[in-house]
């Protein structure tokens, strides 16, 4: 239901710009205005919500150690697992984000008769997540060119590497293949693996459809309809909105306009999503502190000085009497029994 | 709370529907209720014991009255849910984790099945995912522009007493143990979801016996156990004497002595039942052949601390004893002995809480010689760093095959493993003190560990099923190595662990002993005019 309904969502979308800018003189509106407002909501929205959370303070340190810490000088350190100073923690905060380090770990768990559980690694969500992520960058980048002239030579590098294969013309990119491959991968893992199935929501599904269908038109554009659309203009355009000077000069064709609809939709919903993992993963302190909590004393803002123990001038109130006859040293005698003063 | 049969429960877990056997529920988690049966929940607290904390300076334990989960009405405050809302909106603000841990996660799936309550039960509410979207569905309907507009298709839920129970049906089915964080893409740590949620309810008035009477005894008695100054005394000269007699070495050790160079803290469980007790007497046997200058404190005579497991003022008021003594007692440092999530607090909440502890010193080993760096700051260490240190500097004669009747394996305890990174000074100890023992297997070691079951205050026998499906992954890991290896005794470096884990032996694995790496010590250890018996059980012979 959940994944019909992204579906049809994605679907809506398309239509509404196909239809859309066949209207005449709204092609300023799907052609600018709207990717304008896209990309200025995509921009606020992610400065916002990460001053948001840089707003709450780390009031302790919570790193999840995976390996040995630093202590005795004859016991190795996992400088990796267990960062003891800044560079090491970049180093793991590096493997962490581009290569996806955590997710190398998992293990499947099985329950066998006897009981008996058994755990083997599983790395198919570490490949299918770093084909979609590293293949979606490589396409973010190699776009640039639209919006670049001269197209600067690191683009072009990319690009070169990309179409490696030297297969059809225009020359298939391994990274639309990579795109497209890693969405139905993850897409089809959500529907067929239990748990996550059973945890995913809409907010799962649409991400992955609506980037499917930015693919998929994208991918039409390049290889299939190339004759409707009219690259020339089509990079005027972009050029133009990167130097804020936009111009349709000529009619551009729908399939464009689907796209680039599609995208101004992903860029606006991506701060409001989980798609904010992308800013949240630097952040997050169980991976980005030290370990060095007993060297150095972290500060806690809001650490409320007034709370004390329950203090041991009290306790030995309390307990003076048995403490004297049980040997036990105390502040204050106690005072002479009456009967004997 | 009878335990269901061995043979029954091995059953139920491979074979019952359940998520983790393969049965996808057909019902969307947000229709189905938490249901409260005997057995499936700890006890409330009593009234008595949340008078007391509330009563207490600082301290905030409102809505003490009578009431059961298993009763329909919590007998909530009329404004419960602005209270909850309210509290929730405070935390977001004062917590940067929880904010970030709101937002990030994707629904990957890949803490799924690392948690052992989930692999135990099969309740897919015991997916760490899962247990975080309880709060999260929350989060996005009263603090997120998506569920503000979207609702339900964002995933969000309006917060009702049905939510409220959930989530004190799940919060309570956690243990705190951060293995999900070790496998999530971006750490994200249920434990920190599991403790703003039991910190939410403490604001109504919903919470479990088992963590509020030790916090309230640890409060007034200084331990957990509730062991008064005298009786703490007794039951520590009784250790000593026990140590005497089997190794005919005198044992000299003090109780809240001024100007001793060491305060030696550990969890109150270790002078209370066994086999902790032996442990103790290790340490006391250690201590004494070295002839540490140290003293045992009655007020400050626990080493745990349940505020972790309620919220951060009783953790910070609880933990600011050991601190306070230490200043009293004019000691250089202080020495905390083997146990889990004392080492949490002492790692990482201790010296941001209650530092700087700028009256004490560099912890720095008297016997050695050594500086222990790592601990500049709090100035207190774990006593597997100083015994490995004596160790390697050859301060310690031992005769291993003193613990020949023993054939051991090692458990990381949670805490230790993933919030310290503590986890080769004690296998470096045992490479020393006893001539057998063998790893688990790698997947349940280390940082990826499998908890006791029943740590974070549900050691309690009314909810005893749940904690042997819980601790069935690790009782699985030791049966691989009793099953290969002939293992019969299990150590570890945590209190808690000494009693759950006894439990958990004698359930899945009888015959399998529980220890602590103290006690293998103490056991080896070669004493300077030593009058030893013929120890055949170590430390726990009776003669
Ligand atoms: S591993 Fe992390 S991101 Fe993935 S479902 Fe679990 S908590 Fe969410
Ligand atoms: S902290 Fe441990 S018990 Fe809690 S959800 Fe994570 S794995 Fe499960």
């Amino acid at each position: 239901m959940k994944y019909a309904f992204s579906f049809l969502a994605v679907i809506a979308l398309i239509l509404i710009a196909w239809l859309g800018s066949q209207i005449p003189g709204m092609e300023y509106l799907f052609g600018v205005a709207i990717p304008y407002l896209a990309i200025l909501v995509f921009l606020g929205g992610f400065v916002y919500r990460v001053m948001q959370w840089a707003k709450s303070p780390v009031p302790f340190p919570i790193q999840t150690t995976c390996g040995q810490g630093k202590s005795l000088d004859f016991i190795k350190r996992d400088k990796l697992d267990c960062p003891n100073t800044n560079s090491e923690v970049i180093a793991r905060m590096f493997l962490e984000i581009f290569a996806f380090r955590s997710l190398f770990r998992n293990t499947k768990s099985e329950l066998h008769e006897g009981p008996k559980i058994t755990y083997e690694s599983s790395k198919w969500l570490w490949l299918f997540a770093l084909i979609f992520h590293y293949s979606f960058l490589v396409i973010v980048l190699r776009h640039m060119r639209l919006f670049t002239n001269p197209v600067p030579g690191w683009i072009q590098a990319i690009e070169l590497g990309d179409a490696m294969l030297q297969i059809g013309a225009p020359t298939l990119y391994l990274t639309n293949i990579g795109l497209v491959l890693g969405v139905v991968l993850l897409f089809g893992r959500r529907l067929t693996n239990p748990h996550v199935r059973f945890i995913s929501l809409v907010n799962d599904y649409f991400p992955l459809v609506l980037i499917l269908g930015i693919a998929i038109t994208g991918i039409l554009m390049r290889y299939f309809l190339r004759t409707d659309i009219d690259i020339v203009n089509i990079k005027a355009l972009l050029v133009g909105l990167a130097t804020l000077q936009p111009v349709i000069s000529a009619e551009i064709g729908a399939i464009f306009y689907i796209h680039i609809f599609l995208v101004s939709v992903l860029l606006a919903y991506f701060p409001f999503s989980k798609l904010m993992h992308l800013g949240g993963v630097f952040m997050s302190p169980t991976r980005n502190m030290k370990n060095n909590t007993r060297a150095v004393r972290h500060i806690n803002p809001w650490n409320d000085p007034n709370i004390k123990p329950h203090s041991y001038a009290g306790y030995e109130d309390e307990f003076r009497e048995y403490m004297v006859d049980a040997g036990i040293p105390v502040e204050k005698e106690l005072p002479p029994k009456k009967d004997e003063a | 709370m009878a335990v269901v049969k061995l043979e029954q429960l091995s059953k139920s877990v491979v074979q019952g529907p359940s998520l983790s056997t393969g049965a996808i529920p057909t019902k969307d988690w947000m229709d189905t209720p938490a249901v409260f049966k005997p057995g499936n929940f700890a006890y409330q607290a009593k009234v008595e014991k949340v008078e007391y904390l509330d009563s207490q300076k600082d301290l905030s334990f409102p809505n003490a009255r009578e009431w059961s989960p298993d009763e329909d009405d919590w007998k909530l405050p009329e404004d419960w849910k602005e209270i909850i809302l309210q509290g929730l909106k405070e935390r977001l603000d004062k917590f940067r984790s929880l904010k970030i841990f709101m937002d990030c996660c994707v629904r990957c799936g890949a803490c799924a099945d690392k948690c052992h309550f989930f692999l135990g039960t099969g309740d897919p509410k015991n997916m760490p995912v899962m247990r975080a979207e309880l709060l999260r569905s929350v989060y996005r309907n009263d603090f997120t522009l998506a569920g503000k507009i979207m609702g339900k298709m964002a995933g969000a839920r309006e917060m009702t007493v049905g939510v409220l129970k959930e989530w004190f049906m799940y919060s309570y089915q956690c243990t705190e143990c951060r293995r999900c964080s070790v496998f999530c893409p971006y750490g994200i740590d249920t434990a920190e979801v599991t403790m703003m949620l039991r910190e939410l309810l403490h604001l109504v008035g919903v919470g479990i016996n088992w963590i509020l009477e030790p916090a309230s005894n640890s409060n007034r008695t200084g331990n957990h156990m509730g062991l008064q100054p005298h009786t703490f005394k007794d039951n520590v000269d009784f250790l000593a004497e026990d140590v005497e007699n089997l190794t005919g070495v005198k044992i000299n050790h003090s109780f809240n002595r001024k100007g001793a160079e060491v305060l030696f803290i550990t969890p109150s469980a270790d002078v209370f039942a066994e086999p902790g007790l032996y442990t103790a007497m290790g340490y006391l046997a250690l201590f004494e052949e070295i002839g540490l200058d140290y003293t045992w404190s009655t007020y400050a005579s626990e080493g745990g601390n349940f505020g972790l497991f309620t919220n951060n003022e009783l953790m910070k008021k609880l933990n600011a004893k050991m601190y306070a003594e230490a200043k009293r007692l004019g000691v250089k440092y202080i020495i905390g002995g083997e146990c889990g999530h004392m080492w949490r607090v002492l790692h990482q909440y201790m010296d941001t809480m209650n530092g700087p502890a700028d009256f004490l010193e560099v912890p720095k080993s008297s016997i050695t010689g050594t500086v222990f760096d790592n601990a500049a700051s709090t100035k207190m260490i774990h006593i597997s760093e100083f015994t490995a240190d004596l160790i390697r500097h050859n301060k310690l004669k031992f005769d291993p095959s003193r613990n020949d009747h023993v054939k051991a394996t090692y458990h990381d305890s949670c805490n230790p493993a993933r919030a310290m990174g503590l986890m080769d000074e004690p296998r470096y100890i045992l490479d020393h003190v006893v001539n057998n023992w063998v790893e688990m297997p790698e997947n349940t070691i280390r940082e990826q560990t499998f908890c006791c079951g029943s740590g974070t205050g549900l050691n309690t026998d009314e909810i005893m099923e749940l904690r042997m499906r819980a601790g069935l992954p690790r009782a699985n890991a030791v049966k691989h190595v009793i099953d290969k290896h002939d293992v019969n005794m299990l150590s570890c470096v945590c209190a808690i662990d000494r009693a759950t884990l006894t439990s958990l032996m004698d359930y899945w694995n009888p015959g399998c002993g529980v220890c602590g790496v103290s006690e293998l010590v103490g056991n080896a250890l070669v004493m300077k005019g030593e009058n030893r018996q013929e120890l055949t059980e170590g430390l726990r012979t009776l003669v």
